[in-house]
C-alpha cells in the first residue's frame, strides 16, 4: 500500500460546510454540510437534479459557492500546488475536446503537473484504450469516453477521487471493472466519493452514503444503517382466512395491503402477527419478514424529501426483525 | 494492473512553463489548428503571387493613374488581409473550442488558478503565429518581387526606407490580431459570438465610419483597432493616421485591454 503524499497535508477528507450555490433564482445546493472519509467508498446519492454534479463542480473550484465552503484535503481545491495529485475527477458532462486523441488529451493534462509520459501510456493500457489511443475522442462510444475520464482522474495519483456517475454508458464488464477499481482505491486508503442516482449501484460498491434531495442533506450514514432506518418493515402473510386476519390486525399504526390470501403488513413484527393469529385460531401458510431493497428505501426517502428538511425521518420504534 | 503499480508521479507541481508546454501540446494536436495555420500561410504567400501576376500581365494596358496606385508593398502584403481571417478565427476557436466540447472543465480542473491557462494560450498562440507568419510575409515579399520587379516602378528591396519595417509589421499585425481574437473568444466563450465580434470590429465597423461627417470620421477612424493595427505594415501613413509605431502601440493596447478583461472574467465567472 502506498499512500500519496497528500496525506502530509493533514485531513485527507472532502469537507463541505454550509455549502450553498445559487444559479440565478434557483438554489442548486442548499446549506450542505458533510465529510467524506478516506479508506471507504462513499456514495453520493440523490435523484437527478438534486445537486450532486453542482457539489462536485464546487469541490473542484469550477464553480464558486454562493456561501459556505468545500475543501479537499484541508484546503479549497484551487489552493493546492498540485491539484491533480490531491483530487482526480470524472465529471458527468464530457470534458474532452472531441478533435484530440485520447493520448494527447491525457498528455496535455499530465504536462501541467510534470507527470511522467510513461504513466500516461500505462493508464491508457490499464483502462483498456490502447488500441484507440491515437483515435480522435469524437469517435469514442460513451463507455470509451468514461474509461478515458477514469484515466484522467487517476493521472496525478490522487489521494481523493470524485466520480460523477462513473458507470454511465459502461457495459456489464466495464461496470464490474469500475466497482473493483473503486474498492481497491479505497482499500489503498484513498478517499472515494462516487455519485449515482441508482441506489442499486451504490448498494454494491458503497460503504457509506450521503443522500441529498433538492440540494439539501437528507441522510449521512452507513449503507447498513440507511436500510435499517429508512426502510419500512413489511411482513408477508399468506392465509386462507385473509379477511378475518385483516380485520384483526387493523389499527392506527398498522398498514395492511394485499389481495386474495396474501397480505403485506407494516407496523407489526412477524412474532406479533403469529401470536395474534394463534390466539384467534387463524391458520397461517406463510409468515415472512421482508427486507425492503435499498432501491425501495431510496425511493421512500427521496419521495418524502420533496419538501423535506434536512435530517432523517424519525426511525420507527425498534422492533425485532424476525 | 493496480493503480499503485503504475509509474510513480514524483514531485508534482503546476508551474507556468508546464502549462505552456501543455497548451503547446493542445495546439499541435488538433487538426483544425494545423489546417488553419497552413491555410493562413498558403493564402499569405499565394495572394501576393496572384496579385503580382495579375499586375504584371496587365501593366501594359494600365492607365498612368492606375499605375500610380500600385505599390509593390501592397502587392507583397495583399495576403495579410486574407491570412488575418484564418488567424482571427483560429484565435477565437482556441478558447471557444474548449467551451463547446467541455474540455475547459478538464483544463480548469488541472489548473484551477485559471490565469496561467490564459497566459499560456495567448503566449503559445502568439509565438506560433509570429514564427509562421514571419517567413510567410518574407516569402510573399520575395516571391511577389520576383514576379513584378521587371517593372521598374514596382521594384523595391528590404533596404528601401520603411520596407523591412512594413514587411515584418505584417507578421506583427497578425500576431497581435491573433491574441486579440483569443481574448475576444475568452470573453464571449462561444464560437459564433467570438467570430461575430471579430468580424464586427475588423470588417463591419470600419466601413460604417464613412457614414459619419468626414471631420468626425477623420477624428475617430484612425483610432479604431483595424486602422491602428494597419499602420505598422503600411509604407506611408495618411494625414489623419497615427504614425506607424504609435498605431501599432495602440493596437497592442487594444489587445492587452481585451486580454485583461478576459482575465478578470475568467477569474470571476463559473467555468
Amino acid at each position: 500500500m502506498r499512500l500519496s503524499s497528500g496525506a502530509r497535508y493533514g485531513a485527507r477528507v472532502i469537507e463541505a460546510r454550509n455549502l450553498t450555490k445559487d444559479y440565478g433564482d434557483k438554489r442548486a445546493v442548499d446549506d450542505l454540510s458533510f465529510t467524506v472519509q478516506p479508506g471507504i467508498v462513499t456514495g453520493f446519492l440523490g435523484p437527478n437534479g438534486s445537486g450532486k454534479s453542482t457539489t462536485m463542480r464546487l469541490a473542484l473550484g469550477l464553480d464558486r459557492p454562493t456561501s459556505g465552503t468545500i475543501t479537499v484535503n484541508g484546503k479549497p481545491y484551487a489552493q493546492h500546488g498540485a491539484p491533480l495529485h490531491e483530487a482526480g475527477a470524472l465529471l458527468e458532462a464530457r470534458s474532452v475536446h472531441t478533435g484530440r486523441s485520447a493520448y494527447n488529451h491525457l498528455l496535455a493534462l499530465a504536462q501541467t503537473h510534470g507527470i511522467p509520459r510513461r504513466r500516461v501510456d500505462e493508464l491508457i493500457e490499464m483502462v483498456g484504450l490502447k488500441e484507440v489511443a491515437r483515435k480522435r475522442v469524437g469517435q469514442f462510444s460513451l463507455g470509451m469516453g468514461q474509461r478515458l475520464g477514469i484515466a484522467s482522474a487517476l493521472l496525478g495519483d490522487p489521494q481523493t477521487l470524485l466520480l460523477d456517475e462513473p458507470v454511465n454508458g459502461l457495459d456489464p464488464e466495464g461496470i464490474h471493472w469500475i466497482r473493483n477499481l473503486l474498492r481497491s482505491l479505497a482499500a489503498e486508503g484513498r478517499t472515494v466519493f462516487v455519485s449515482s442516482h441508482l441506489m442499486s449501484e451504490m448498494s454494491l460498491t458503497a460503504d457509506h452514503l450521503i443522500v441529498i434531495g433538492r440540494g439539501r442533506l437528507i441522510a449521512d450514514l452507513s449503507v447498513d444503517e440507511f436500510v435499517r432506518r429508512s426502510s419500512k418493515k413489511l411482513v408477508r402473510v399468506r392465509t386462507p382466512q385473509a379477511a378475518q386476519l385483516r380485520a384483526l390486525l387493523s389499527g392506527p399504526d398498522v398498514g395492511v395491503t394485499g389481495e386474495g390470501n396474501v397480505l403485506e403488513v407494516s407496523g407489526l413484527s412477524g412474532e406479533q402477527i403469529g401470536e395474534m393469529a394463534a390466539a384467534h385460531r387463524i391458520v397461517l401458510h406463510e409468515l415472512t419478514p421482508q427486507q425492503a431493497s435499498l432501491e425501495d428505501a431510496f425511493m421512500e426517502l427521496t419521495r418524502e424529501d420533496v419538501e423535506f428538511q434536512a435530517g432523517l425521518p424519525e426511525p420507527e420504534p425498534e422492533r425485532a426483525v424476525a | 494492473m493496480s493503480v499503485s503499480a503504475l509509474t510513480p508521479v514524483g514531485r508534482l507541481r503546476v508551474t507556468q512553463p508546464r502549462v505552456v508546454l501543455s497548451e503547446w501540446t493542445k495546439l499541435r494536436s488538433l487538426r483544425s489548428t494545423l489546417w488553419s495555420l497552413f491555410i493562413a500561410m498558403v493564402l499569405g504567400i499565394g495572394l501576393a503571387c496572384l496579385f503580382g501576376a495579375v499586375t504584371s500581365s496587365h501593366w501594359g494596358g494600365m492607365s498612368p493613374h492606375e499605375r500610380a496606385n500600385r505599390h509593390p508593398l501592397d502587392i507583397a502584403l495583399a495576403g495579410v488581409n486574407i491570412a488575418q481571417l484564418a488567424i482571427g478565427v483560429l484565435g477565437v476557436l482556441i478558447i471557444t473550442g474548449e467551451y463547446s466540447t467541455g474540455m475547459i472543465r478538464a483544463t480548469m480542473s488541472a489548473v484551477p488558478k485559471r490565469l496561467p491557462v490564459l497566459w499560456a494560450k495567448a503566449g503559445v498562440f502568439g509565438a506560433v503565429t509570429f514564427v509562421l507568419m514571419l517567413p510567410t510575409v518574407l516569402i510573399a515579399f520575395f516571391a511577389s518581387q520576383a514576379i513584378v520587379s521587371h517593372i521598374e516602378p514596382l521594384k523595391t528591396s528590404l533596404s528601401s526606407p520603411g520596407v523591412l519595417r512594413a514587411v515584418i509589421g505584417g507578421a506583427l499585425y497578425l500576431t497581435v490580431l491573433g491574441v486579440f481574437c483569443l481574448a475576444l473568444g475568452a470573453i464571449v466563450r462561444n464560437t459564433a459570438g467570438g467570430i461575430a465580434l471579430f468580424a464586427g470590429i475588423f470588417f463591419v465597423i470600419p466601413p460604417l465610419m464613412n457614414i459619419l461627417p468626414s471631420s468626425w470620421n477623420n477624428a475617430v477612424s484612425p483610432y479604431l483597432p483595424d486602422a491602428a493595427g494597419r499602420d505598422i505594415f503600411s509604407l506611408t501613413t495618411g494625414a489623419h493616421d497615427l504614425s506607424h509605431w504609435a498605431g501599432f502601440a495602440l493596437f497592442c493596447g487594444y489587445a492587452a485591454a481585451a486580454v485583461a478583461v478576459a482575465a478578470v472574467l475568467l477569474r470571476r465567472r463559473d467555468v
